[in-house]
């Protein structure tokens, strides 16, 4: 993993992007539970900046998540609007990507190819085919590129997964708990790693977790939700530069303070 | 097999002694070419109890064979590759070797199997030496009515399929008749197919493609219809055309089921090969047997249906080859 740290500082980096402003505008989601309609976003407001890196937390199944899949457009929401520039997000678009808590590499395809599948998509693959094995290289992955799924680890998965989101140079990254699955190693050195990425390139990162220290560590403004239906119960700044640890006094008094938001204050 | 590893020992500088190993593998090779020596010598020396044609040279190839497996169980230590090969046979070997001396028994020697039922080995081999002709040409045209039948089946069967998983108007239509006509056995149909269609040929394509389309149609259908949803989550977040999502998402994603279908259409659809020949096509190991019972040649019939049994084997192991390159990125569960 420490090696693997060293290959992206030399690697060359992702192409500098601007991040895009991310602004969610008074949305509430209503699922459809057998007829009884079921809250679980409640009039949500923030703006993300260009260049953010904003930290989503909260209780388990608060609606997160949800908020998630509605700014990368894969379902609209019922009350509200998402923009992003200033403009309605109405669909799914690769400038947005997602990674998943679960990799979802597609199992017939090898790693090249799933890495290429954006670009195969928008029919991009002549132009800019020299990418896929530039960001292969990225997450420290080019010897794999021939590999099957089923014969990566969760880590070599999930940076698979990571690599085929950053190929398509996108101006938002979404990142729904994508290390929630691995070891405790793994997701270490990962932290690092997409932080490094995101430092180089300047895209927009929102990432859910519901790890309070990895939010910290990771991201430079944490925004904290309540139980379902989902409100925002703190948006607190992290002004620490990076790379930042654990121990770092601020984190911990902010770890605390987050902690107690979510009414666990008495543990730990 | 047999004395090898007199070599291996003698290299190492110990004595040449075989191991017990060595001794039973060599032994049993030898068993088996005396089982064949032993057919042979039946065949050739003990009087038919009937005409039968083909015993001396039926005699004459077991008892070289035979006689080559007995060297191959004395000398494989030398050959050590070939023994190897050898090997893996000589249980199989000894026991068919067993099995026919049997048969030959029960029924060219003591005639203890009633006759004409039940025709010996040679009689066996003299239709495939002097009828080989017919045979091939019945092949020929059983191979082409089944490939005709089982690919216009499979195709349909899979766009079929694949509309059913993907549009809900197509489903409206199409569900309910398959659910009603689907299950039905093809063979049903027969009487209708013989005077509705232009020819028995066309008929029996027809009925073929209808066994084999439904069991593809509905795995087709329900792999389709299981592709986890994230998948397509992700091919859209990427910029997914419809057409993309369909072609190099859900059809790919489903292959495995439709290669079950096309697993389950393939056995079926020879059960409706047989009996449309049977029933009318004037062509084919179906209409060989049943020309051949009418004959009352029941050396014919097991040829026959010897023949048979290798065709179908062997349509299915092409389909196992396919399914084993298409699917090569799956684990494979089942060596065929």
């Amino acid at each position: 993993m420490v090696s693997l740290a060293h290959k992206i500082s030399i690697a060359p980096g992702p192409s500098k992007v601007p991040g895009v402003e991310i602004a969610i505008k008074d949305v509430s989601h209503r699922f459809d539970l057998e007829g009884a309609p079921l809250p679980v976003l409640d009039r949500v407001n923030f703006t993300a900046q260009r260049g953010e890196f904003v930290a989503l937390l909260g209780p388990s199944g608060c609606g997160k998540s949800t908020l998630l899949r509605l700014v990368a457009g894969l379902e609209p929401p019922t009350q509200g609007a998402i923009t992003s520039n200033g403009a309605l997000i109405a669909g799914p678009d690769p400038s947005r990507v997602v990674v998943f808590q679960d990799p979802t590499l597609f199992p017939w395809r090898n790693v090249r190819d799933n890495v290429a599948l954006g670009l195969e998509a928008q029919g991009l693959l002549k132009q800019r085919g020299a990418r896929i094995d530039e960001t292969l290289a990225l997450v420290g992955l080019e010897a794999f590129a021939k590999a099957f799924p089923h014969q990566l680890s969760g880590g070599m998965a999930q940076r698979v997964a990571l690599a085929r989101a950053l190929v398509n140079d996108p101006e938002l990254l979404i990142l729904d708990e994508p290390l929630g699955k691995l070891d405790s190693l793994t997701r270490l050195s990962m932290q690092g790693e997409i932080v490094n990425l995101w430092r180089r390139s300047g895209f927009t990162v929102l990432l859910v977790t519901h790890d309070v220290e990895e939010a910290l560590l990771m991201a430079t403004r944490v925004i904290v939700f309540s139980e379902r239906p989902a409100t925002i119960k703190a948006d607190i700044a992290i002004d620490q530069p990076y790379p930042r640890h654990r121990d770092d006094p601020d984190l911990v008094a902010q770890r605390r303070n987050i902690l107690g938001l979510l009414g666990l204050d008495g543990s730990w | 097999m047999s004395l090898l590893s007199i070599e291996a020992e003698a290299s190492r500088g110990a004595p040449a002694l075989p191991s017990r190993e060595t001794l039973t593998r060599a032994a049993l090779a030898i068993a088996a070419g005396a089982a064949w020596l032993v057919f042979a010598v039946i065949t050739e020396t003990w009087p038919d109890a009937g005409e039968w044609g083909r015993g001396p040279e039926l005699a004459r190839a077991t008892g070289g064979f035979g006689g080559a497996l007995i060297l191959a169980g004395l000398f494989g230590g030398f050959f050590p590759r070939v023994a190897a090969r050898v090997r893996r046979y000589t249980p199989w070997l000894l026991a068919l070797g067993l099995v026919f001396i049997l048969w030959q028994l029960t029924t060219a020697k003591l005639a203890m199997l009633p006759q004409p039922f039940f025709p010996p080995p040679h009689a066996l081999v003299e239709v495939f030496v002097d009828d080989w002709p017919k045979l091939w040409e019945s092949v020929v045209a059983s191979i082409r009515l089944e490939l005709l039948g089982f690919l216009a089946g499979a195709v349909a069967g899979f766009l079929v399929g694949v509309s059913l998983g993907w549009s809900r108007a197509f489903g409206y239509w199409v569900h309910p008749v398959m659910r009603l006509i689907g299950p039905m056995p093809s063979i049903a149909w027969l009487p209708i197919a013989f005077f509705a269609f232009p020819s028995s040929f066309s008929a029996s394509i027809f009925l073929i493609g209808l066994t084999t389309g439904f069991p593809v149609a509905v795995l087709t259908w329900s792999g389709v219809a299981s592709v986890n949803s994230a998948y397509y989550d992700v091919a859209r977040t990427l910029g997914a055309s419809r057409a993309f999502l369909i072609f190099k998402v859900a059809i790919p994603a489903a292959l495995p089921h439709v290669f079950v279908g096309l697993f389950m259409g393939l056995g079926a659809s020879f059960a409706v090969l047989v009996t449309a020949e049977m029933m009318g096509v004037k062509a084919g190991l179906g209409f060989y047997l049943q020309w051949a019972q009418g004959w009352a040649s029941y050396a014919n019939m097991y040829a026959a249906l010897l023949v048979m049994s290798l065709m179908c084997s062997g349509l299915i192991t092409l389909l196992f080859r396919l399914r084993d390159r298409l699917l090569s990125w799956q684990k494979a569960e089942v060596q065929w």
